[in-house]
Formats: C-alpha cells, structure tokens, sequence
C-alpha cells in the first residue's frame, strides 16, 4: 500500500495512519514519524512552498528508492504546502514492514530526504517579517548516513 | 513567451513569483532580462535550474522555446 501526498490543507496523522495500517494486513511492525510546527519563540506562521513539476514527483521517486532499499509492505508519505501555525503537523511518514528494522529505516530515510533533499521551500513569520529556512548542517550530516 | 517560475527567497530577490519573457531565450538572454540581484545568484551553483520540469545539469546551456517554464530553485528546506 502506497500513499504519497501533498496536502494544502491542515490534516490530522491519526485519520491517516489509521487506515495505513489497516491497509496492510499481516504486518509485523508500522513505524510513524510526525513532524509538527515547533513553538519557537517569536514565530508566528511557516509557509511551505513547492513547485509542481518537481515537489511530488520527486516523493514518488524517494518512495521508490525506500521500497528497493528496504523491504516494505507499505508507505505513507504526506507532506503540507502552505500556510502553517505552530502545533500543526507539517510531515507524515508511516513505513509498514513484516519486521521493524525495514520500517524504522524506511521512515527515517524518507526523513532525512524531506528535510534537505526534497523540493520544499520554507520560510517562517517572525514579529519583524519573513525569513527564508535552509537546512541545518545537522540536516545535511543526517542526509549524508544514507549516502554510502 | 518563456515563463519563468522563481522558488523561495529568489522570488523575493525578483519581486515577483513569474515572468514572462520573449522566445526563444538561453543562458545570457535570461541573465539580462532579470533583475541583478537574481543575475547574480544563478551564479551560485546551489541555485538550480529547472526546464518543463526537468533539472538541467549545464546552465549556460540552457535553451527555451515558446511555451518553455523555466524554474530557478534556491536551496531546499523541508519537513
């Protein structure tokens, strides 16, 4: 069961992980990452932008490249554009597996790849304007683990 | 006409999200059409270039004819 998705709107993981997990019966393990808006001080609103073309052919091609690294039953990748507030989920990834090193793994590949490898744009509100997000080394580093 | 989409802070940087320019365009017709400070950052080899969705790996290469998108990424950030 394969699910990727780019969302507008405000979503709720649960109505979607649900249903995930039921759509793959005889799993042995399902690993969830959410990603939501921190509450960091002074930040009013994050904006998520994407372009067409690129953003979800380019999730489809890492859900590829999960499923021939892993051995998956199921993925679930959901990501918002748009407006943002803080509290509210920005990233869904729910790997199903019949063991849970495939599934753990899986969702923290996708992970790493949404944070700086991926066609996102992001960019949050503070009290004196908007300023533009670029990934962290940190966020690099992780990307690099999958690199060998 | 060639549309060109800009992404993240470049749309900032051309104080607008598109543009429409006169076919066909390459390389250095699009640099003079922009405004500076977006000339300036192509330069930069972590600002991609995208034709009719399609990464382009040579930039001075680039060639669009009409009906072309072209899209100038910025770094990415997401999740």
């Amino acid at each position: 069961m394969r699910d990727i998705r780019l969302l507008p709107h405000m979503f709720i993981p649960g109505t979607l992980i649900g249903p995930f997990t039921q759509a793959n019966p005889g799993l042995g393990g399902v690993c969830t990452f959410v990603g939501e808006v921190r509450y960091d001080e002074g930040v009013e609103a994050l904006e998520l932008t994407h372009y067409e073309p690129l953003t979800l052919p380019g999730m489809h091609e890492l859900a590829d490249r999960a499923f021939e690294r892993f051995t998956l039953m199921g993925l679930l990748m959901v990501h918002r554009v748009g407006m943002m507030r803080p509290g509210e989920p920005i990233v869904c990834v729910s790997a199903a597996a019949l063991h849970r090193r495939d599934a753990i793994d899986a969702v923290d590949f996708c992970m790493d790849h949404l944070k700086s490898a991926a066609w996102f744009w992001k960019r949050e509100k503070r009290g004196d304007g908007w300023h533009w997000i670029e990934p962290r080394t940190q966020d690099h580093a992780d990307l690099a683990r999958w690199q060998a | 006409m060639v549309t060109v989409v800009f992404l993240g802070k470049l749309a900032d940087l051309a104080g607008a999200p598109s543009l429409q320019l006169p076919a066909p365009l390459g390389w250095e017709g699009l640099k003079a059409a922009l405004p500076p400070a977006v000339a300036e950052a192509l330069a930069d080899p972590r600002n991609r270039v995208a034709v009719n969705g399609a990464l382009i790996a040579d930039k001075p290469g680039l060639q669009a004819a009409a009906g072309d998108e072209i899209a100038l990424l910025p770094p990415v950030s997401g999740g």
